[in-house]
């Protein structure tokens, strides 16, 4: 026998605009199709050319947005990273940090290390990106190539838990040094507390309700 | 035992630990005298007039020169990049802004054109709002540089040229209140274009000020290019060299002071740079003093580029300053009147009493925002300290997933080692003066 509930017959959130239905697809992880366009096909032929594990290294290689993104495995990272910057078709004599990403929805691949590179000699820009597990977050340092990344590099362990190994001071930089937790990962509360407004509350941020 | 926060001094597992207060010198230095220890650290800061805000210098001293300097920084670390992904994209410039509290056009500049990249809309910001972008961001430059001089000079015991800093500063300020209602943390850079136009009579104003400054800018120069004492306190000193700047990542000043005509509005221009006349300053000296002559040096080039801006915005007299695409375009409209800034009547009277569809988009654009394709982009600007560069990633929602901001506080200030270590107490100001971080930018 069915059971009514509720007088109106309404369920869930009630959204009776039919938006509820929309599905959005993320952003393509797959590799771009040749030619990639501007400098970008010349900074791949001289990486493959100048580095015989190219292929093994290199999990793919993204054209967004008029940006080049190599996504290099971890362990390949420093050996890619070098020739990038000694190589005297790449020159990319400039690291511009570390960003992390937490993809919690990518298993297998939570966290990402994306390394913003600029070549002053030949005024061009590419991105390396590494992507690991959660379980085992463990990057290879770039300090030693370029030291600037010192400190970009304890910003990421310290907001995302990325450990990078080889550096010879991975403590947190932001954060007190006895923080718990990692802030910037998803799965960390914004926190934040119920703001009263002439006798109304209006929730925390991360309580609001919000668009997708 | 109670535990004394002004007591002189207690044993630790570190050493015995002396607090200094001020006014308690002699009592230190006959304590310091009786032990044998030569190696001393110095914490200096987070509280200390001289650390340019809350910066924490650790120095190892051996007598007065400092053989090992660290930074410690988070002090004012305020969570701009996480917050930022609990609002939308818009609410997002508010954030920002507030990173790097001296140069807020730059970040708002920087992080709008992340997002115009990842909607794809760079080509269509209408030329107008470009203009009015560099000449906001070349405003800013000046009042940036300002507080540079106007600090550093402070903190190397020059009182006068903060005096002729903050009067120059204030000139450039009120030209941001005029056009954007605010004299710092203005939001008025939007991903699509600009908050408002700028008021009617602001462009003549800003010539006016332009004279003005080219005037009032030679009373720091006079007081201090030359002057024997700046030069014995800043030339040869924070020596950071063009090989230590490239491993570094240091950009900006330091880098131009370095010898490398690096500067994004030249070599990568964004925002039509490439349509203004101007010179980008070197020296290569790498000492603190050089740095000095980079950024006064770029006070005139801004100038001109403010000029040139007034220029094209007498020819653009009228065009949008907001993307075409309604969908994206920010809705709301403000207005200068008696009282100050405000909503636009008109555009009140339109939404609340003619057109029920203008009510529902103003809605639906200013509560839900616009969706972003998913993707991850990096923009970079020429900010007054270097390469602001900001890396957004967007799911495709109306929020963003995630955005850092390359800041070049950040990354410059952790060459005070390189600067610092092997010279006197006394030049490590001088050498971090000459940085010039900005801890609201430094910690985020």
């Amino acid at each position: 026998m069915s059971q009514d509930e509720g007088m109106f017959g309404v369920n869930g959130t009630g959204d009776t605009s039919g938006f509820g239905g929309l599905v959005r697809t993320g952003a393509s992880t797959g590799s771009s199709e040749r030619p990639y366009g501007s400098y970008f096909d010349d900074v791949a032929d001289d990486l493959e050319r100048a580095y015989p594990d190219f292929n093994e290294a290199i999990e793919a290689v993204v054209v967004q947005n008029g940006e080049l993104t190599l996504h290099v495995k971890r362990e390949k990272l420093e050996e890619v990273a070098r020739i990038l910057r000694d190589n005297p078709n790449l020159q990319f004599e400039m690291c511009l940090g570390v960003s992390g990403v937490h993809y919690p929805e990518q298993s297998g691949r939570e966290l990402h290390a994306v390394y913003p590179l600029l070549s002053m000699s030949r005024n061009r820009r590419i991105r390396l990106e590494v992507s690991v597990p959660d379980a085992d977050p463990h990057i290879p340092t770039l300090v030693e190539v370029w030291a600037g990344n010192n400190w970009h590099e304890r910003e990421t362990f310290d907001m995302f838990g990325i450990i990078f190994d080889g550096h010879a001071g991975l403590t947190r930089i932001l954060m007190p040094d006895d923080w718990a937790g990692h802030p910037q990962r998803k799965d960390y509360p914004l926190g934040g507390i119920p703001v009263e407004f002439h006798g109304a509350t209006v929730p925390a941020p991360s309580e609001r309700r919000s668009y997708r | 035992m109670t535990f004394d926060p002004y007591a002189s001094s207690r044993e630790t597992t570190e050493g015995r630990v002396y607090s200094v207060t001020g006014g308690d010198w002699d009592e230190l230095s006959t304590e310091i005298g009786a032990t044998k220890e030569e190696r001393v650290v110095v914490n200096m800061g987070p509280q200390h007039p001289s650390t340019h805000g809350v910066l924490r210098l650790i120095l190892e001293l051996e007598g007065e020169t400092v053989t090992e300097a660290r930074c410690g920084i988070g002090y004012l670390h305020t969570g701009i990049e996480k917050n930022t992904e609990y609002r939308t994209w818009t609410q997002g410039v508010t954030f920002v802004t507030r990173m790097d509290y001296l140069a807020p056009i730059f970040n708002e500049t920087a992080y709008c054109m992340s997002v115009e990249k990842l909607l794809g809309i760079t080509e269509q910001i209408p030329e107008r709002a470009q203009v009015i972008r560099v000449m906001m961001m070349e405003l800013n430059r000046i009042s940036s540089h300002m507080v540079c001089f106007g600090t550093g000079g402070l903190e190397l015991g020059a009182l006068t040229p903060i005096f002729f800093a903050f009067r120059d500063r204030e000139t450039v300020l009120d030209i941001f209140e005029e056009v954007s209602g605010l004299r710092m943390n203005m939001a008025y850079i939007r991903p699509g274009g600009v908050a408002q136009d700028v008021p009617a009579d602001a462009v003549s104003r800003i010539r006016e000020a332009c004279r003005d400054m080219r005037k009032s800018f030679k009373d720091n120069e006079t007081l201090l290019v030359g002057n024997s004492i700046w030069m014995k306190r800043t030339k040869d000193v924070g020596y950071l060299d063009l090989a230590g700047c490239m491993t570094l990542g240091v950009t900006g000043p330091i880098l131009r002071a370095a010898g490398m005509p690096w500067d994004l509005r030249k070599s990568q221009p964004y925002s039509g740079y490439e349509n203004y006349n101007f010179d980008v300053i070197t020296t290569d000296t790498s000492d603190a003093y050089g740095r000095f002559l980079v950024r006064l040096g770029e006070l005139e080039q801004s100038l001109r580029i403010i000029e040139q801006c007034c220029d094209f915005l007498d020819k653009l007299n009228g065009a949008p300053v907001m993307v075409a695409d309604k969908k994206i375009a920010w809705p709301a409209q403000l207005s200068v009147s008696a009282d100050g800034m405000g909503n636009s009547l008109s555009h009140i009277r339109e939404i609340m009493g003619e057109s029920m569809e203008a009510l529902i988009h103003h809605f639906k654009i200013v509560t839900e925002g616009f969706r972003v394709p998913a993707g991850q982009a990096y923009a970079a600007v020429e900010s007054p300290r270097g390469e602001t560069g900001v890396h957004t990633v967007s799911d495709g929602g109306t929020r963003p997933y995630r955005v850092h901001f390359r800041e070049p506080s950040f990354n410059n200030l952790q060459s005070t080692a390189a600067m610092c270590e092997g010279g006197m107490i006394a030049d490590v100001i001088s050498a971090v003066a000459s940085i010039d971080p900005v801890m609201g930018g430094v910690d985020r």
